[in-house]
């Protein structure tokens, strides 16, 4: 990119272009969509502008729910889902620093076993592990609660080593200075390794939390009262119209709701993300 | 301020390999001490025994009249300078001071006198709220040193601490460190693998080789009489003309030793000399010149007046009592 060719440059700007719209024109359709009214979509040609019920169906959504197909209000399922996502992201952090603090600065018996042992839930999404963890969780009477929701994908190998390899880049000798200087292990954990891993926990909770914004299968499966309903579930659930057409225009107009905090975690944390995955020097 | 005791100290690691073995070494209150070796030779595997990071395999370490083999880093009323500085990256300068204070409940009145005092002594009190990133290595290092100054701590500990600066702060740093240290007299043991920054900063000098101690002694004892081969070629700049005996015969007492060794600086340029030398190169240093070459297949450097005359032969006289004789086998001085 030393060179500086005009030609050059509009292409790569054209291209870049091209591949936004590629991207933003389903967002584009969503959003007309959730703008006019029940039966403008059903009519053959679909509106490529706004239309003119924007309020009303954002209104209603947010405010009353559909009826007919059961769920909450968009409000509620907001709220669910915002709590199961901060639950699993921070859970998972938490969980997962100090499983890396562990690993990389104590010598215990088993070490090594249990450095195994968080590799290998790896290879056990919940997914594959769906029905012994759903019986899990029955027994445990978690089902239709926030710890239901959230827990059982709270384990988080990815994370972990994540933190792992943070933690090695951090020099023995601020270890060592830490260590003559009096600090204790909790004590370094907290005024050093801490405050050293800000930007990396920083980018780790964008992911996470989109992450965990975005659970489908398990939230459909442990939620049977609409109070726990989350969004993404909810859209889901929505759009099965049992008799009659999906109301297209209130789901388009749940699923652009759906968006705004993922997109607002994104925007608001896109700085500290950013330096969170490049940064090498400690 | 405390005196430090090394009786028979040894590292084994755990793969069998010995690290350092049976060094002896009593540190006088107050005194500066140089570990000096090559790479390898254990001397930072030493010192970091005295502080408390690297566990104790054999003898014991007194800190005062206090065995600290078992005792924590934090204890031992140490206190290190590393050679990256190990700085807390995210603390500012003065956090940075503070923090080995703060942790140990010290009054915070007392800690900021404290630190007030330490950066006059060393002229950080304008980068006090900055953040180690924004400054100079040479300033970094004065930070390092100011945690060290904080703690008012029984001994110093520094490794290697000026190896990550530039020559000329290098020197700079040196003077800086041997006239504080002569202010807060404070024992100190220094580690260093430049010959040169141990003969200036040490009262005493242990010259370690292979994790072995080669020779204590004052500078100027160290380089009059090294104890060894070893340490007669590692003590000095440039290094000291060690010949094989048999290339040099006619030399007094050459005929029971195994190497002969000559200051480049021992010997005079003069026409009947015994010594008959071929120069191969010229070095110019400003104030002398180091002239280059060999005698009976031997290498050899002399220091020359950089005025004095230069011919590609030259002939030599060692002066008196400038020879230093090596035995054969164990590489140890004769006298």
């Amino acid at each position: 990119m030393i060179e500086n060719r005009p030609g050059l440059n509009l292409l790569a700007h054209l291209t870049l272009i091209f591949g936004v719209c590629v991207v933003a024109l389903p967002v584009w359709v969503a959003f007309v969509a959730s703008t006019h009214g029940a039966t403008d979509f059903m009519s053959g040609t679909i509106p490529m502008w706004p239309g003119p019920h924007l309020v009303e169906n954002y209104s209603q959504m947010l405010g009353a729910g559909v009826s007919t197909s059961g769920t909450p209000p968009v409000a509620t399922m907001m709220m669910n889902s915002l709590i199961m996502a901060l639950c699993i992201a921070i859970g998972k952090i938490a969980i997962s620093i100090l499983s890396a603090f562990a690993i990389v600065y104590f010598r215990f018996p088993f070490r090594g076993l249990a450095f195994w042992c968080i590799f290998i839930t790896l290879m056990l999404p919940v997914e594959v592990r769906i029905v012994p963890t759903f019986q899990v969780v029955a027994d445990l009477g978690l089902l239709n609660s926030y710890a239901g929701l959230s827990i059982p994908l709270i384990a988080s190998a990815t994370a972990t080593f994540l933190f792992r390899q943070v933690f090695l880049t951090i020099p023995d000798e601020l270890t060592e200075a830490a260590r003559i200087d009096g600090a204790g292990p909790m004590k370094f954990f907290r005024d050093i390794l801490l405050p050293l891993s800000r930007t990396n926990i920083a980018a780790l909770f964008v992911i996470l939390f989109i992450y965990g914004w975005n659970q489908y299968l398990w939230p459909l499966l442990v939620t049977t009262s609409s109070d726990y309903y989350t969004i993404v579930a909810g859209i889901k659930r929505m759009s099965d119209a049992v008799d009659g057409l999906p109301q297209w225009h209130l789901v388009m107009a749940t699923a652009m709701l759906a968006m705004i905090p993922p997109v607002a975690v994104v925007i608001g944390m896109q700085r500290l993300f950013v330096k969170g995955l490049v940064e090498t020097e400690k | 301020m405390a005196s430090i005791t090394l009786d028979n100290l040894g590292k084994i690691y755990a793969g069998g390999t010995r690290a350092v073995g049976d060094v002896n070494i009593d540190i006088a209150d107050g005194e500066f001490i140089v570990l000096v070796g090559p790479s390898g030779c254990g001397k930072s595997t030493l010192l970091r025994m005295v502080a408390g990071l690297e566990s104790i395999s054999e003898g014991e370490v007194r800190i005062g009249d206090r065995v600290v083999n078992e005792v924590e880093p934090a204890d031992r009323d140490i206190a290190m300078v590393f050679q990256n500085y190990a700085l807390y990256p995210h603390m500012s300068v003065r956090q940075n001071l503070a923090y080995g204070l703060k942790n140990r409940r010290t009054p915070k009145a007392e800690i900021d006198r404290r630190v007030n005092q330490a950066a006059e002594i060393l002229q950080i009190g304008k980068f006090l709220d900055r953040k180690p990133k924004a400054l100079s290595g040479g300033q970094r290092q004065r930070v390092a040193m100011g945690r060290a100054i904080v703690r008012e701590p029984a001994a110093f500990l520094f490794d290697e601490p000026l190896s990550n600066l530039d020559a000329k702060l290098r020197v700079a740093m040196r003077l800086e460190i041997k006239e504080l240290q002569k202010r807060l007299r404070t024992t100190s043991l220094y580690v260093t693998h430049d010959q040169l920054e141990a003969m200036t900063l040490a009262d005493r000098l242990v010259v370690l080789n292979g994790g072995r101690v080669e020779q204590i002694g004052t500078p100027l004892e160290v380089y009059r009489r090294p104890a060894s081969a070893f340490v007669a070629g590692f003590i000095g700049s440039p290094a000291m003309n060690l010949i094989d005996a048999g290339a040099v015969p006619f030399l007094p007492g050459s005929a029971h030793a195994g190497q002969v060794g000559i200051r480049p600086e021992d010997m005079d340029v003069t026409p009947e000399g015994p010594i008959h030398m071929q120069v191969t190169a010229v070095e110019e240093l400003g104030a002398q010149r180091l002239v280059h070459g060999h005698t009976a297949g031997e290498r050899m450097t002399i220091t020359l007046p950089s005025d004095a005359a230069l011919s590609d032969s030259l002939r030599l006289t060692p002066r008196p009592g400038a020879l230093h004789l090596f035995d054969r086998e164990t590489g140890m001085r004769m006298d």
